[in-house]
């Protein structure tokens, strides 16, 4: 093992060069999460901020984080989307207290310096002072101090920022596999259905490793093989882009074989767990290719998700070297009829929190993370499927993993 | 209609409820509810907001048996138990087949370990059939308080 850079090098040290050994220190090394904050999210990176249709009308506005930096985005009277710091340039002030409303400006409620919806300063309280006395130096221009604005993107109904003009195109950023893969699920206007938030005891990290593992899928959740479903699952695979850094997991589905499986499965008597209403599995083909699953990831934060007909995005927020909350933004589309709404209700049980296939996730980043305290000098491995950031026409591998811990080493400069 | 029966049988199946999952009979816990029930936890926000996600949404006794096999059999987790506080009920609406109640709880989550905190505060708004005894439950909408979810929801609350 040779540790690379040496002194001028910040953060964690990487035992070598490769892509298969993890430091346990990144994550619970606390300046560590600092660099992240500065080159991961606030570097040449995109983060998700909000869905267009939440933020229909001019002054409509979203307040969010990038990483933990807060965020507001908003729709100004041009029905431009933009996206600037949540906090005032005066003395720091947080502007928009709550997650979403419709303003005609943003006020800032310590000592009223307004912005309009693009970010700029418009009024400064007693600028010229009071009864002449006072007020701001003759020198002073509002025009230098406006919100440090955001990139702006918006695909596939979904917006997203980055703080770096040096970040690539949002399109060229994914890569067209990736375009495709989004594009895919979100081919029509998405609805919410609702929203939750589970707060994980774990480094952000662990999250965004776990979503693209496909290797602990089958072994850490045990619902389907416990009740016997998914047997007849079909060709599977790992996509990657062409950096490694977002990924696209899939596997396709017999869903016509899978149906009349497990209703006459449920007729034999050897089969000991049986659903006793099905209803949580029973889902039709919407997209017509065959694909149950398919986890995309796009780095470093954002997942979407389509298992079936459950069809969300999740967004990882780190909030401390060991705290994330895990946003699930659960959708459905504008031409769902009622069964179809229904369908996806009933599938919702299998994720999120309460997950049948996905609770086990809010707890296992914990237990690593325990199992790290004071016990963090090692590495961690990642061979499964090799050694590179490749794609693979199977699913278990980490080569997903490895993409992520490759452009994490890029962009950290480790 | 005897109102002071009927609220104590409300009372009764409130209390029986919370003492099933606090005392870690889950596997009787489908019987409070009819065949043919809802039963969703979800959110104050999203509640008010009108959507319809439920962090958990079973439409059926049996999808609410299939909850407890797999918390039992398949999903994986560190063994805790909660303590449910519920506050007087309010009888919203009464028929003589119907009551529409509420009450507030506080679930107290406590960890195989001994460590335990708040784990949920919400309202329970209930739709309950009076023409059994005991009485059912045909809707349990379990309003919490908050959006967040520390770590995971697999005991019912």
């Amino acid at each position: 093992m040779s540790e690379l850079g040496g002194g001028q090098m910040r953060g964690v040290p990487w035992p070598s060069n490769g892509l298969t050994e993890i430091p346990f220190r990144v994550y619970t090394d606390p300046e560590q999460y600092g660099l992240e904050q500065e080159r991961i999210f606030k570097g040449p990176t995109w983060s998700y901020l909000c869905l267009a249709a939440e933020i229909p009308n001019a002054g409509d506005y979203v307040a969010t984080t990038v990483g933990e930096t807060a965020v507001i985005v908003a729709r100004d009277g041009e029905g431009q989307i933009n996206a600037f710091v949540n906090r005032c340039a005066h003395r720091g002030n947080l502007l928009c207290l709550e997650r979403q409303g419709n303003v005609k400006e943003i006020s800032c409620i310590y000592h009223g310096w307004t912005y309009d919806l693009a970010g700029n300063l418009t009024g400064v309280a007693f600028e010229r002072g009071v009864k002449r006395q006072g007020g701001m130096p003759p020198e002073f221009r509002k025009d230098e101090h406006n919100l440090q604005r955001l990139r702006v993107a918006e695909f596939a109904g979904l917006v997203f920022g980055s703080f770096r003009d040096d970040a690539p195109d949002f399109e060229s950023y994914l890569g067209p596999r990736i375009a495709g893969g989004i594009r895919r699920v979100l081919n029509r206007p998405a609805r919410i259905l609702g929203r939750s938030i589970q707060v994980l005891p774990n480094n952000w990290k662990l999250y965004a490793e776990n979503t693209k593992d496909t290797y602990h899928a089958s072994i850490l959740h045990l619902f389907l093989t416990t009740f016997r479903i998914n047997r007849l699952s079909q060709e599977g695979g790992i996509v990657m882009d062409d950096s490694g850094a977002h990924h696209i997991s899939y596997s396709k589905l017999d869903y016509a074989s899978e149906d009349a499986d497990y209703k006459q499965a449920g007729l034999r008597s050897d089969s000991s767990f049986r659903l006793k209403d099905s209803s949580v599995i029973e889902s039709v083909d919407e997209y017509g290719d065959g694909i149950s699953l398919q986890i995309l990831t796009v780095f470093p934060s954002i997942v979407l998700q389509q298992i079936r007909n459950t069809i969300a995005v999740r967004v990882i927020r780190p909030r401390g070297l060991e705290k994330t909350e895990l946003e699930w933004i659960h959708l459905g589309f504008d031409d769902d009829d009622e069964a179809m709404t229904e369908r996806r209700l009933r599938q919702g049980n299998l994720v999120g929190a309460a997950g049948y296939i996905s609770m086990e996730d809010g707890c296992i980043g914990g237990f690593v993370q325990r199992a790290l305290r004071y016990n963090d000098e090692d590495s961690g491995i990642v061979m499964m499927g090799g050694y590179d950031a490749e794609p693979q026409p199977f699913r278990a591998s980490e080569a997903a993993i490895r993409g992520f811990w490759k452009e994490y080493r890029a962009l950290t400069g480790a | 209609m005897d109102e002071v029966a009927v609220r104590l049988g409300v009372q009764e199946l409130i209390a029986a409820y919370v003492d099933c999952i606090d005392e870690d009979r889950l596997e009787d816990w489908p019987d409070f509810f009819v065949e043919q029930c809802r039963y969703v936890i979800t959110s104050r926000a999203s509640h008010e907001a009108g959507l319809p996600h439920g962090v958990v949404y079973a439409a059926s006794r049996g999808m609410l048996i299939d909850r407890v096999t797999a918390l039992r059999q398949a999903n994986i987790f560190e063994p805790h138990r909660y303590r449910h506080i519920v506050g007087p009920i309010r009888i919203e609406q009464v028929d003589t087949t119907v009551a529409q109640v509420r009450s507030n709880f506080i679930a107290v989550r406590i960890m195989h370990d001994g460590e335990m905190g708040l784990f949920a505060a919400g309202r329970y708004l209930d739709r309950i059939a009076l023409t059994s005894q005991p009485y059912r439950l045909i809707e349990r909408l379990v309003v919490l308080d908050s959006q967040k979810i520390d770590t995971l929801l697999v005991i019912p609350l």
